[in-house]
């Protein structure tokens, strides 16, 4: 029987998939369609410390092997966050990662702070790195110092293990996850959305409105794998690693490449069934490359 | 409730410039399908479904006919499809129109373009429950126009196009006193027309299907969000809509 238990700060997964943040809402449409206690966690769409809209449509694209996206955080603000839909996810037996974002260091913390009164969230995954907001986001991550300090700033106010989520929209990502470990991180999550844009042929302007998008996807896969690849051979923090899985074969590869967990997000619109198929796939894929436990495969492309 | 399911091509036809018909067979889909639903369509080798509105149910053979515009790679593969192979869909997705409680005795349909598929749908719904079908058919030319006789079968029916080469030569606003007296009103097109049909049509009860790039097709993403006077402020097209309440959606 292969093992699929992984340890993390803060929390037992019963297997290495999670859904992403963004692409899963907070879990109630997606259990219509299958049982969320087959997950090993499920990462909550972001919160923010007011109510948001997001951007204008059209917010999504398609591309070759992927989209791009722009939804811009839409969320109903991190208390309905806590009162309405942290309960109903609670009802499964399953670890809650709260997302966390904010427009200043003040509403991270003030999101960070919110979750420490709820017993049923295991775990933040910071969120510097949205592409798609004029504010915030991605100003943190791509800056080694100011992703250190909101780090730190979080950290100081929550009970919870921090999971800091980068972007891959940075000239030096390795410095970015040291500089977070040194912050006190107690975990990565990698990658983010890349930013991108397509034009529409006919209106020969920018086809989201909000122009630019996070692309995801198959597309971005080899990215994330290099770059959680390179981070892994420099930082001890684990990992849980995202970026265009749609097989058990593509966690594998994550596995091999650093991550302890992975998060599976675009693969979710396309299969809505997607992460049960894959955790039911993955002991068979495991075992066919000689593993009797998913943790054995962790950061197992290093070897010499 | 909405499933993943495969259905099986029965027919491919082009009915219009660019505009496919396809009959699709399930009997679970085409018995919990109403007007107005539409299927989460996966065109293969593609990232995201396309949501393809219903056109018509046959409950008794257990089909459902969509139809949709030849738009780019997506569509040209599932254009392709040949009688019995099979089509991936995640559905009957969102809510239709809502038939069974309307006291009205005539409906005016005004239908814009690839808007017209799901009005066709109503139509036969209505014209079962007894109610008068009168509708307005907007499209850019006689090239692209599709289900004329199908619509006149069921009740008057007014042309209009932009080019003039088939009725009225303008737009379906220009024509709505034309349609006289009717108790709704159903419109389901591109949004400039859905406003100005609203605008027009302000004091009669009516509902509106919207059309969005969609995500996950399943309200969890957000990406085809709509401003609405709801408490959130928003309301979801896949699964709150595609069809709203005229006065509820801001557009």
């Amino acid at each position: 029987m292969t093992d699929l238990t992984v340890k993390l700060p803060g929390m037992t997964l019963t297997n290495p998939v999670m859904p992403a943040s963004g692409c899963f809402g907070f879990g109630r449409e997606y259990s219509a369609f299958y049982d969320l206690n087959q997950l090993g966690a499920v990462i909550m769409k972001a919160a923010t410390g007011n109510a948001r809209f997001g951007n204008d449509t059209p917010r999504v694209a398609e591309t070759a092997s992927g989209m791009l996206n722009a939804i811009g955080l839409q969320n109903p603000g991190v208390q309905r966050i806590i009162t309405e839909e942290v309960p109903y996810l609670a009802g499964y037996d399953v670890p809650i990662i709260a997302n966390v974002a904010g427009s200043t260091i003040a509403e991270y913390e003030k999101v960070a702070e919110a979750f420490n009164h709820t017993s049923s969230v295991n775990a933040l995954e910071l969120n510097i790195s949205c592409p798609n907001v004029k504010e915030g986001g991605i100003q943190f991550g791509a800056d080694p110092d100011m992703a250190a300090s909101v780090t730190e700033k979080v950290k100081a106010v929550s009970g919870l293990p921090v999971y800091v989520k980068l972007s891959p929209n940075t000239a030096d990502i390795v410095t970015i996850a040291r500089s977070v470990e040194q912050a006190g991180a107690d975990g990565l999550s990698m990658i983010n959305t890349l930013t991108g844009m397509q034009m529409q042929l006919s209106r020969q302007r920018p086809l989201l409105a909000n122009e630019t998008g996070g692309l995801s996807g198959p597309a971005i896969k080899p990215v994330a794998i290099r770059m959680i690849y390179a981070v892994k051979k420099h930082v001890s923090l684990p990992i849980i690693g995202m970026g265009g899985i749609c097989t058990a074969e593509d966690v594998l590869e994550f596995l091999l490449a650093g991550a302890s967990a992975v998060a599976v997000g675009t693969a979710n619109f396309t299969n809505p069934y997607v992460c049960p198929e894959i955790i039911k796939q993955l002991p068979r894929v495991l075992e066919r490359y000689g593993f009797d436990s998913a943790a054995e495969a962790i950061g197992r492309g290093h070897d010499e | 409730m909405k499933k993943r399911t495969e259905m099986t091509v029965e027919t491919v036809q082009e009915v219009a410039l660019d505009t496919i018909e396809m009959k699709l067979n399930h009997p679970y889909i085409s018995t919990a399908a109403q007007p107005g639903q539409f299927l989460h369509v996966l065109a293969e080798g593609h990232t995201l479904r396309r949501p393809i509105s219903i056109a018509s149910i046959d409950r008794e053979y257990g089909t459902i006919t969509i139809l949709f515009k030849v738009m780019g790679s997506g569509t040209k593969n599932l254009a392709a499809m040949k009688p019995g192979m099979e089509v991936n869909v995640v559905g009957p997705s969102g809510n239709g129109f809502t038939v069974q409680e309307t006291p009205a005795r005539t409906a005016l349909l005004v239908g814009g373009g690839i808007g017209v598929p799901p009005l066709y749908g109503l139509a036969e719904e209505l014209q079962r429950k007894g109610i008068g079908v009168k509708s307005i058919l907007g499209f850019q030319s006689r090239a692209h126009v599709f289900y004329k006789e199908k619509f006149e079968r069921i009740g008057t029916t007014y042309m209009v196009t932009d080019d003039g080469t088939l009725g009225h030569h303008g737009l379906v606003t220009d024509i709505l006193d034309k349609a006289g007296r009717f108790d709704h009103y159903y419109s389901c097109g591109p949004i400039p027309m859905l406003k100005a049909v609203r605008e027009q049509l302000r004091g009669h009860p009516g509902f509106l299907s919207l059309e969005e790039r969609m995500g996950c097709g399943t309200g969890a993403c957000l990406a085809c969000v709509v401003r609405a006077e709801t408490e959130s402020g928003y309301q979801k097209i896949c699964t709150d809509g595609p069809v709203f309440d005229a006065d509820e959606v801001i557009l």
